[in-house]
């Protein structure tokens, strides 16, 4: 059964048709890529499946329930999670806090319990901070826990934003061009994060515009073009659809087919 | 009196007042399109046009001194914009509308120190306080359309200004996308400059010509700046005509709840509506929702 | 890591500070002062909730006199309105006998019966909360001046309506507000020799405020409040509740003021409709930005003298004129609080007579500053 059930989705801004009706699936366990130029409408596809926006018509399906017009805080909960196109960190905070913000939706005490130190409070601040600390190693940015999130790194930027989304404890990761504005050495190290990534048993939902990678990692790629859906299937499938290769890839594709 | 007239009285006042409430929201909006503050100050400007018209009156002919109080706030507004603003680059709008908040109460004190806190007024532009024009059976005073004239060519004006002069489009590019402005080859620093001077400039024409009606005092601006405020909102930031409606909409509400309500509740009233709508509508009646949405490029 | 004091010692000097105040003060001869040093302890306390509002969740609030009138004005109306003239129902007769009541004698020595001010605080708290919530869950939605507007219409129509209602004594505010005693041997009350009693009443109530609020900043509240601030749809993605989690802050920072007037109104024994004016509520927020808004101690600190300078009238008629100038200068040159640039000094100071040998992620990379945190702050507060 898939993990996500796209069905039928449509959205527009004022006149503009942003997605229309695009229907898909992902299955458990798979890493599937979103590709198509842009104002595609990928970005608003991954902000209609993490609640951002509502679509018009259609259903969303997670796991076994429907989150259709979900709010973003009920879907985070039940397990999806994502990276911004931009990274969005929180400037004012550290590198640190910023991933103990992913702690959130899994922990639970409020404000009467946090003003009062309440027992049992301090302990889960405990473990939010070491749970972070983790998510940090993990993604190899421990030295930097304390530093404020403003003064990274374009790159590190990126990792922490991975960071604080996998603190959420996800099935479902969303990344929405984390590969842009890396170099090729940074790009190497996001994919073998990505698959790792997988490697613990959380789905991945990729959108990228650096082929190379793509076709590397992908189980499976939706090709959207203004909206819509126009293909979708394995890469080698992708790479040799002619309305793929004509509307959008063009020789970039036949440049990654011949490698 | 027939209560059909009493009706048109109490609606021709509230255009009065409404025509006010709408320059100072205008004078918002100037600076607000220019800076993204609202400069909390705004109702000081109207003050000082009384003050220092009344001044001036006692030594030159009217007209001249009206001309000279204009000029003189429109330098204060100026030097407020260049001495503070200018220097502020790196603070936060709330920073910097505290800023205009501590600027207003300066400005109050000043003028307590530098007048007293008496009641002063200029003389009515044509006629007296008894003199009144008859209009459908309502009696008017002149003044009355003199405010109202004052206001309409005004706004005329500052339109005529922002919609088809190179700095009047400029200026209100400047906060809504100050690169973009900047690329175009436009002095950003100094569009403020002028934002600062041309709403304080038509602030202080506001506080001449009421000043025969309402007085003038040194307490006067911040009333008058919380309804401006409210009347910017109401018809949405960002649009100085909207804010004509939106003063227009305030002074009539105002108006008609002073005739039908206690005297007490009659602003009630007016921020009880404003609520509402913005409830209903979050950005006014004419604002463009923008910020922070989840576009994202 | 930064050299920091430990919360825990700060708040012990704190408080042994504010102790060390009273015997200061009559060993100067200056006892006088300990009253609008109680007021202006008071007064912080709504400051320091507006801190939690606009400081962390990032939401202006112009409304916030609205919420110090509320708490005060209940409670005033419920301690001096007398009872034992209504109709007595059998549940009014039971009443009346509770320990709910309390049979005084009023400003002209006729005997009265009225709510207790234990009843009166919790009527105005409830109240304050209802309050909050109706108008908090509508307003919070909005942004910006459109928010910092509705507040403030809000705070104008509560201004309003008690100038022009006779219960609540129109434009002369109520007075003969009884003394609230609190148990434990305790008095809220203005009487001379209550003076060094109240003073620390007012001290223990804002240090525990504080504490409570220290704690809730460091928490999972406090990063997702701050989380909303800087990005609300990055939050929100992260699974926290924004709205809820705003309004909560609101909700709580009015409970805070509404607390605030209740005592300050058994203090000062009277309430005036001047408490809910539009100038006060600004003040509160130019306060809370003269302090740093995000930074409790300063807001503290900062809103305590500003209020006590300007309650003992220290600069006469130009009292305005130097809080205004106070103010200018404060936000414009130290737009963080005035705390953290001292802090900076002091760090640099005690780094000077240090060897060099810090070579942590903060010796490595110096974040630029304030220049940076002002402008980023920009994007979110007013978008
Ligand atoms: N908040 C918004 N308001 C109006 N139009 C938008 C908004 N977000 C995206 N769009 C438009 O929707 C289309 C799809 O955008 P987007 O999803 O960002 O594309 P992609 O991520 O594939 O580059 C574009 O034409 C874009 O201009
Ligand atoms: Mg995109």
């Amino acid at each position: 059964m898939a993990l996500l059930e796209i069905d039928n989705v449509r959205h527009s801004f004022g006149g503009l048709v942003a997605i229309d009706r695009v229907s898909f699936e992902v299955a458990p366990g798979q890493i599937k890529s979103v590709i198509g130029p842009n104002g595609a409408g990928k970005t608003t596809l991954f902000n209609i499946v993490c609640g951002l926006l509502r679509p018009e018509s259609g259903s969303i399906r997670f796991g076994d329930r429907s989150i259709t017009g979900f709010k973003p805080y009920q879907i985070a909960r039940a397990g999806v999670s994502r990276t911004f196109q931009n990274p969005s960190l929180f400037l004012q905070m550290n590198v640190l806090e910023n991933v103990m913000v992913g702690r959130h939706c899994r922990t639970r005490w409020e404000f009467l319990g946090c003003g009062v130190r309440w027992p049992g409070q301090p302990k889960e601040e405990a473990a939010i901070r070491e749970a972070a600390q983790t998510q940090l190693e993990y993604v190899g940015l421990a030295h930097l826990a304390e530093c404020p999130a403003g003064a990274l790194a374009f790159g590190e930027r990126r990792m922490v934003e991975l960071a604080r989304a996998l603190a959420t404890e996800p099935q479902l990761l969303l990344l929405d061009e984390p590969g842009s504005g890396l170099n090729t050495r940074e790009k190497a190290d996001l994919g073998r994060m990505i698959r790792r990534v997988r490697e613990r048993g959380v789905t991945i939902l990729l959108v990228e515009h650096d082929m190379t990678l793509v076709m590397d990692l992908s189980d499976a790629i939706l090709v959207l073009h203004n909206g819509a859906r126009i293909a979708e299937g394995t890469p080698s499938e992708i790479q040799n659809d002619d309305k793929v290769v004509r509307v959008y890839l063009g020789g970039e594709m036949n440049h990654v087919a011949a490698s | 009196m027939e209560s059909g007239n009493l009706e048109l009285q109490y609606f021709l006042s509230g255009i009065t007042k409404g025509s006010i409430y709408a320059v100072v929201a205008i004078g918002f909006n100037l600076i607000y399109s220019a800076t993204g503050v609202l400069n909390f100050a705004q109702g000081e400007f109207v003050m000082l046009g009384g003050m220092v018209a009344v001044t001036l009156a006692r030594f030159v002919p009217l007209p001249v001194a009206l001309a000279g109080a204009v000029a003189i706030v429109a330098l204060v507004g100026c030097l407020l914009e260049i001495l503070f603003f200018r220097r502020l680059q790196r603070h936060s709008i709330l920073h910097l509308v505290i800023i205009t908040i501590g600027l207003s109460i300066v400005l109050q004190e000043i003028a307590l120190h530098l007048w007293d806190e008496k009641v002063r007024s200029l003389p009515y532009f044509t006629g007296n306080e008894i003199s009144s024009l008859k209009f459908f059976g309502a009696a008017i005073s002149p003044q009355v359309f003199w405010v109202l004239a004052t206001v309409a060519v005004t706004v005329v004006l500052l339109h005529i200004f922002l919609k088809y002069t190179l700095p009047g489009r400029a200026m209100r590019a400047g906060s809504s996308n100050p690169s973009a402005a900047m690329l175009a080859g436009i002095n950003i620093a100094n569009m403020r400059t002028l934002a600062f001077g041309l709403s304080a400039a038509i602030g202080a024409l506001a506080g001449c010509v009421i000043s025969p009606i309402t007085m003038t005092h040194y307490e006067m601006g911040a009333p008058l700046a919380i309804k401006g405020f409210a009347a910017a909102i109401l018809g949405g930031l960002g649009n100085p005509m909207a804010a004509v409606l939106g003063g227009l909409m305030v002074g009539v509400l105002e108006a008609y709840s002073v005739s039908r309500l206690p005297a007490a509740y009659s602003d009630v009233t007016v921020f009880a509506v404003l609520l509402l709508v913005l409830f209903a509508r979050p950005h006014g009646f004419w604002g463009r929702p923008g910020g922070e949405s989840v576009r994202e490029h | 890591m930064k050299p920091r004091l430990k919360p825990g010692l700060s708040f012990t000097l704190l408080a042994a500070a504010l102790i060390v105040v009273p015997w200061i003060l009559r060993w100067a001869d200056m006892e006088y002062c300990l009253t609008q040093l109680t007021m202006s302890l008071y007064y912080a306390i709504v400051v320091l909730g507006l801190c939690l509002v606009m400081g962390y969740a990032g939401q202006v609030s112009l409304g916030h006199g609205a919420f110090f009138a509320i708490g005060g004005y209940t409670s005033a109306v419920l301690t001096t309105c007398d009872v034992s003239k209504w109709q007595t129902a059998a549940w009014l007769g039971w009443i009346k006998q509770s320990p709910f009541c309390m049979a005084r004698e009023d400003l002209f020595g006729n005997p009265i019966l009225t709510l207790s001010p234990w009843v009166a605080f919790f009527a105005a708290m409830a109240l304050a909360f209802v309050v909050a919530n109706l108008i908090g869950y509508p307003a919070l939605r909005l942004r910006g001046h459109y928010l910092a507007m509705a507040t403030l219409g809000f705070g104008m129509i509560v201004n309003k309506v008690i100038l022009g209602t006779a219960f609540t004594g129109a434009a002369d505010g109520i007075n003969g507000v009884p003394e609230w005693n609190l148990g434990l041997g305790l008095t809220v009350s203005g009487k001379r020799a209550l003076r060094i009693e109240n003073y620390f009443i007012a001290s223990g109530l804002l240090l525990l405020l504080l504490v409570l609020l220290h704690n809730l900043v460091r928490s999972r509240v406090g990063r997702a409040l701050q989380a909303i601030h800087d990005r609300e749809t990055a939050a929100n993605a992260m699974g926290i509740n924004t709205a809820l989690y705003k309004l909560k802050a609101f909700v709580l920072s009015a409970l805070m003021a509404a607390m605030a007037g209740v005592f300050l109104t058994h203090y000062t024994a009277g309430i005036g409709p001047s408490e809910a004016g539009a100038l006060k509520s600004v003040r509160y927020v130019a306060l809370a930005a003269a302090g740093g808004m995000s930074s409790l101690w300063g807001v503290t600190g900062m809103s305590t003298l500003l209020n006590y300078m300007s309650l003992r009238g220290l600069f006469g008629s130009y009292d305005n004129a130097v809080f205004g100038l106070l103010l200018i200068g404060i936000v414009s040159l130290a737009p963080e609080g005035p705390l953290k640039p001292l802090a900076r000094l002091l760090r640099r100071f005690v780094g000077a007579c240090r060897p060099p040998n810090a070579v942590g992620p903060d010796a490595a990379r110096p974040d630029n500053g304030p220049a940076r945190r002002a402008s980023d702050q920009t994007q979110c507060l007013f978008p």
